[in-house]
């Protein structure tokens, strides 16, 4: 085991990813010499050369259509996006292109892209840097979306997206860039907890609290907080927004009865909304209580000296929890 | 320019934009003058009139494909079809140009480099008759997907052939897309990271002067070609009419992309003598007097006239030509009926290329819906899906 933060675990994911495929290769802006504005691609430049960590010019479409054009001669390219907000001049390439064209070949071009995202708030960031699009690209049919949110999950999962034939949106919890972890760099990937599973992260009894990204390590304080309150909660890490691991999440609430999901992203149309709709359609009869979400506000991402009314933190999911169990909370007496 | 080269709005008028002018390159005349150009000439020196005669063939058939499955869809047997009558030159002189390993990366009208590659008629068109999203296996003939979201493909000819030369290959790609993509941003990033990494890319860019109504005017203040210089490529300004002008241009360009000194813009000036689709009305935004001027710089007319006047029989030719455009056209007829209506569950085939436990779920519940019915059959019950598919086609 090694101690690393997430940023670092990163880092050696994909050293060993370059190291173990030569079509591997890493695009982006600002990812070679510099390393990446959050070095998570520090060094590997100068290990890998310039034409395995390639400094791309300042194009979103670009990067993404280059890489679907490697991707066609055999390579497997990983993008970086420098910043979640970012992301929208390469949208059509990811929705139009890299998601359907094994669709659109009849299973005969592969598009094994990873899509290496920073995403989420809390940093004090200037605007367009703190934003939580992934909710687009669960909605897109033919990519995969995860989101790591610690170091170990950070090593394994970056490797597996890389290896994965299928195109994968990665999200990265910017804001835990800097936690340390334990890392086991010699796991195989065949030993690996698939991308596809969702991890119980606290066990728990009387609420099952669904969510993934920065907000797992909030989450987990949630649960502390809460048993102090005599509330255990089990925490559930996503891990995979597209395909959700719903056997994970019906297991927890048959036990539970009970239902929280919390992601930065807003309400409307997001990953909690379909979260609750599908385990009300599968659990309904053991449901104690409509699925309650606690997200961000339905707003543009606000300035930094607002962002804490818009995130969820432990207070407002706290306030969640309270709903769910039909104790005294912000809504009491308020009509849903 | 005079004031009378700009229309009301200030764009520059057709006239202008298409008039043949000293920077265009023209080999051979609409009345089959041969003029001989210094730089151009060697590189079709090999195009004796036997290869001459072989090029008019290419795109005799492709003519007579093209309006056949016109045909076919006036007959309801395709949902849709985007003609390229009057781009053969265009696209059979490029075509031509290239080697067995280079990629190809096409937008949907490029019928004729479909032909070259060897496309089966059934391939062809499959997707027009709305049976798959795809015709052929890109692999087996060196040709992409065709793509609808114009443009786009640029970046992906791009990629290809960043890819290609990385591995140390001196194959190269070639984008194809039209006057209207020029304005997209992906071509023009395109160009950006071609440039950038001189990339073993030819960009092939059809001027048939009309994006679905809009005008070329609309796109661009002056020659597309003209644009290359600003990106730090050669731009080759070439008549797209001239089956030979066209073959050297690109074999120009593919021999630069070799040679590691990376991208070339190819703008070939030529005419979309059709609708842009079967679904389209060209007589509500162009004159008759234009499509009139437009006929006699024929691709075809022009290689005949040259034949001729070099002592070829081309009577004879154009019957054994004729014969053989035929047989094509009978061909592709025919594989109308060996075209499937695709089962119903194959809907969900192929979205994924690992397994996806939501797809398949999805996937288990319409099984159990279709087999409520009474012959608990998954076929598609809509039958000739294809004229269905025929409203608010590709743009």
């Amino acid at each position: 085991m090694t101690t690393l933060t997430l940023a670092k675990a990163l880092n050696a994911g994909l050293r060993r990813a370059l190291a173990d495929d030569d079509k591997v290769v890493l695009m982006g802006e600002d990812i070679g010499t510099l390393g990446g504005v959050f070095r998570v691609t520090d060094g590997l430049k100068a290990e890998f050369g310039a034409k395995r960590v390639v400094d791309t010019p300042l194009s979103e479409a670009g990067i993404v259509g280059t890489a679907v054009g490697l991707a066609y001669r055999g390579f497997r390219p990983v993008i970086e996006i420098q910043f979640d907000g970012f992301i929208y001049p390469g949208f059509d390439q990811i929705v139009a292109q890299v998601a359907k064209l094994h669709y659109r070949s009849r299973g005969n071009v592969r598009m094994p892209i990873t899509i290496r995202v920073p995403f989420g708030g809390g940093i004090g960031a200037a605007e367009h840097h703190s934003e939580s699009p992934e909710a687009y690209f669960a909605h897109t049919a033919g990519l995969r979306v995860v989101a790591c949110s610690d170091p170990a999950d950070a090593y394994m999962m970056v490797r597996q997206a890389i290896a994965s034939d299928d195109p994968v949106l990665f999200f990265e919890p910017k804001r835990r860039y800097h936690v340390k972890g334990e890392v086991d760099e010699t796991a195989s990937l065949a030993d690996a907890r698939p991308m596809g599973v969702a991890t119980t992260v606290t066990t728990g009894t009387d609420v099952t609290l669904v969510t993934y990204g920065a907000l797992v390590q909030t989450a987990r304080d949630v649960a502390t907080a809460a048993a102090e309150d005599g509330v255990s909660v089990e925490v559930i890490d996503l891990r995979s927004i597209a395909p959700v691991d719903y056997a994970t999440i019906e297991a927890s609430v048959r036990r539970t009865g009970r239902l929280v999901i919390t992601h930065e992203a807003g309400q409307q149309g997001g990953v909690g909304a379909e979260l609750a709709a599908s385990i009300t359609e599968r659990c309904f009869e053991f449901l104690e209580a409509a699925p309650v979400r606690v997200t961000g506000h339905d707003i543009p991402y606000p300035p930094a000296k607002l962002e804490r009314h818009h995130l969820p933190d432990l207070d407002r999911i706290l306030d969640g929890i309270d709903r769910v169990l039909g104790r005294p909370n912000s809504l009491s007496g308020v009509e849903a | 320019m005079t004031p009378s080269d700009r229309d009301a709005t200030g764009l520059l008028t057709q006239r202008e934009l298409t008039r043949p002018d000293d920077d265009l390159v023209q080999l051979v005349t609409p009345t089959g003058e041969r003029h001989a150009n210094a730089e151009f000439d060697p590189w079709i020196a090999d195009i004796d009139l036997g290869a001459l005669g072989r090029l008019y063939r290419d795109m005799a058939i492709v003519r007579r494909i093209d309006a056949e499955a016109t045909a076919l869809q006036r007959q309801g047997e395709l949902g849709l079809w985007p003609p390229l009558a009057g781009q053969e030159a265009a696209q059979i002189g490029s075509g031509r140009a290239l080697r067995d390993d280079d990629f190809i990366f096409s937008s949907y009208r490029e019928h004729a480099l479909a032909w070259v590659r060897g496309v089966e008629p059934a391939e062809l068109l499959s997707v027009w008759r709305g049976t798959a999203a795809s015709g052929w296996n890109p692999f087996e003939h060196g040709m992409a997907v065709p793509q609808i979201i114009i443009g786009a493909q640029a970046l992906h000819a791009t990629g290809y052939a960043m890819g290609a030369a990385w591995e140390g290959s001196d194959a190269a790609a070639i984008a194809f897309f039209g006057d209207g993509a020029t304005s997209e941003g992906d071509v023009n990033e395109a160009f950006v990271f071609a440039a950038s990494f001189d990339a073993p890319v030819v960009f092939f860019c059809q001027n048939n002067q009309w994006a679905i109504s809009e005008p070329v005017g609309l796109q661009s203040k002056q020659h597309l070609a003209r644009r290359a210089d600003g990106f730090g490529m050669p731009g080759v300004r070439v008549d797209g009419n001239d089956v030979l002008a066209v073959l050297a241009a690109t074999r120009i360009a593919l021999d630069r992309a070799r040679r590691g000194a990376g991208p070339t813009l190819i703008e070939a000036v030529t005419y979309r003598m059709g609708p842009h689709t079967t679904a389209d009305d060209p007589k509500r935004y162009r004159t008759d007097d234009e499509l009139a001027e437009w006929r006699e710089r024929d691709p075809l007319a022009r290689v005949l006239a040259l034949l001729e006047a070099s002592g070829v029989d081309i009577a004879g030719l154009e019957r054994d030509v004729a014969a053989d455009a035929d047989r094509a056209a009978a061909e592709l007829r025919a594989a109308i009926t060996t075209i499937a209506d695709p089962e119903a569950l194959t809907v969900f085939d192929h979205v994924y290329a690992e397994p996806n436990s939501h797809l398949e779920r999805q996937r288990d519940h319409y099984t159990r819906y279709l087999s409520m019915f009474d012959d608990g059959s998954t076929q598609n019950s809509t039958g000739a899906a294809a004229s269905e598919t025929a409203e608010g086609g590709a743009r």
